[in-house]
């Protein structure tokens, strides 16, 4: 006989699993307004209330295509790497908590956190899968047998490794200042406020480092203006120039899912995760989600703003700026709180 | 805690067979997949032993960044499915390979048998207080403190290996 805590962090799983898919077709729909809207257009207004039902019928329209591959493709990797690529990217979501401990209106004895799986070395097992997702990508490349692709792959993998260093050195940062690597704890030192009126967010203490995470998070998803990997301008469409159909579309699920994630990781770790005033501490996930929103209103923002860096712009940035700026964003913080003792 | 021994037998299967396949394969994509694989499986057996810092860590140094650069090299450089060994490797190098290999093998058996002999843990069991493993804090004072010197080698290891590559890429720097 399973106790109503096991059933209810079942039910957990499946809604955090469902509500990633749904926000990936909120995402899609998101891009196309805001895009619309930064270039003076309607954007989708014919399906359904103000085009809402659009990423519906674009689910149904990519499902009714045709399945390619390429004769000289490698079957094995070919249909593998979508697969790796939304694996990875819907399992990072599980350790990330989006809300206070609640009992769900006193059904459970034992209040929980709000999140798929509590383990006490959260930051460190977020990066390791999002690390995984490159996997996808390169392999994706690699099996299409095709020039674009392979040179899409390449890039995606160079990328991917050189902006993961200062990301990561920017989450030790972090740690320090937290003096802990479980998610939950990091957003419980963010509660509260300095003179009664500016959030505990290590934002404030920490301009630097979210500056860094947040440019790094956009390499890392492949997005404007770092998206190399699929740069339709030289590369067709990149790494996913063969694919089709579904295949093709757990690609985009896998890209916006990623960027869902990086916003709760960067909400969780910068902005006080569901920490904020006026409402009260059960209903802590609407401020999670408003962060959120915010965070990813900013990355489409900056795909429609900003033109594509070049790729040996791209590297040399990576690694002669914001490496060294980590280093020492790192090394300043942990002097000063050896100095000042917080 | 009955279904712990169940999973490590899944988990060593999985190692044992996936490493196995990794030298079996003859396209180098393949074998590094595998390798990826086999390292999942490791930190899998790391999380059983109540370690999942060092799980963690052997999935992110290991799998997400070591591995890459291999599957990297091997896309750059497009390497053809292996020919059979035999064809490519002349005898003298196969000769002394398999010596190698023999001496790697007793040793590993020796090492093995006085492993079963004592019970006492690797490396002799001092400097380590109990339950050290599992917690980041107690890992980070004892390579500090205790390991501080072969953590500093090693680092300048690492630093020597860079410069040679930087050295290799770019002869005239």
């Amino acid at each position: 006989m399973p106790s109503i805590t096991v059933i209810v962090q079942l039910g957990l799983v499946f809604a955090v699993f469902v509500l990633l898919l749904l926000s990936s077709a909120a995402m899609v729909y998101a891009e196309r307004k805001v895009a619309a809207f930064i270039q003076q257009r309607e954007g989708p207004n014919r399906v359904g209330p103000f085009g809402l039902l659009q990423p519906f019928a674009d689910v149904i329209k990519l499902m009714f295509k045709e399945e390619l591959r390429p004769g000289g493709a490698d079957t094995v990797l070919f249909l593998m790497a979508p697969v790796i690529s939304a694996t990875a990217a819907i399992a990072a979501f599980a350790v990330v908590p989006f809300g206070a401990k609640t009992t769900f209106f006193g059904l459970l004895d034992q209040p929980i956190t709000l999140q798929v799986a509590d383990v006490n070395v959260a930051v460190l097992v977020v990066f390791a899968i999002t690390s995984m997702s490159v996997y996808g990508i390169v392999l994706a490349g690699w099996s299409s047998n095709s020039k674009y692709s392979l040179l899409g792959g390449l890039r995606s993998a160079s990328q991917m490794i050189s902006y993961e260093l200062p990301y990561g050195l920017t989450l030790a940062s972090v740690l320090i200042l937290a003096n802990s690597l479980s998610l939950t704890d990091i957003v419980n030192r963010q509660e509260g406020y300095w003179l009664g009126f500016i959030p505990r967010w290590f934002v404030f203490v920490q301009p630097v480092g979210f500056l860094i995470f947040m440019i790094a998070g956009v390499a890392e998803t492949n997005r404007a203006p770092f998206d190399f990997p699929e740069a339709e301008q030289e590369l067709v469409a990149g790494y996913h120039t063969e694919y089709s159909s579904m295949a093709f579309a757990m690609f985009f699920l896998a890209e916006y899912i990623n960027m869902v994630t990086v916003s709760a990781v960067a909400t969780d770790l910068f902005l006080g995760g569901w920490h904020g005033p006026f409402l009260p501490a059960s209903l802590g996930w609407i401020w999670f989600l408003i962060k959120i929103s915010a965070l990813l209103f900013f990355y489409i923002w900056m795909r429609w703003t900003l033109p594509r860096y070049r790729y040996d712009q791209l590297m040399q940035f990576g690694w002669k700026i914001l490496l060294p700026l980590a280093v020492v964003n790192l090394l300043a913080t942990a002097a000063g709180v050896i100095l000042l003792g917080v | 805690m009955g279904f712990e021994l169940p999973l490590f037998y899944v988990f060593a299967a999985v190692a044992v067979v996936t490493s196995a396949l990794v030298i079996g394969q003859r396209s180098p994509v393949y074998s590094v997949m595998l390798l990826i694989a086999s390292f999942a499986a490791l930190a899998g057996l790391y999380v059983l032993l109540d370690a999942p810092f060092v799980a963690v860590i052997q999935i992110i140094i290991y799998a997400g960044a070591i591995l890459v650069l291999f599957l990297f090299v091997v896309m750059l450089l497009n390497a053809p499915k292996e020919a059979a060994p035999w064809e490519r490797v002349a005898a003298g190098p196969r000769r002394a390979g398999a010596v190698l290999g023999v001496v790697l093998a007793g040793e590993l058996a020796w090492a093995l048998w006085h492993a079963a002999l004592s019970r006492e843990p690797a490396g002799g069991g001092q400097g380590m207080p109990a339950h050290a493993i599992d917690s980041v804090r107690a890992i980070g004072q004892v390579l500090y403190t205790d390991y501080a010197f072969a953590f500093e080698v090693t680092s300048l290891l690492i630093l020597v290996a860079m410069v040679g590559a930087v050295v290799l890429a770019k002869r005239r720097v």
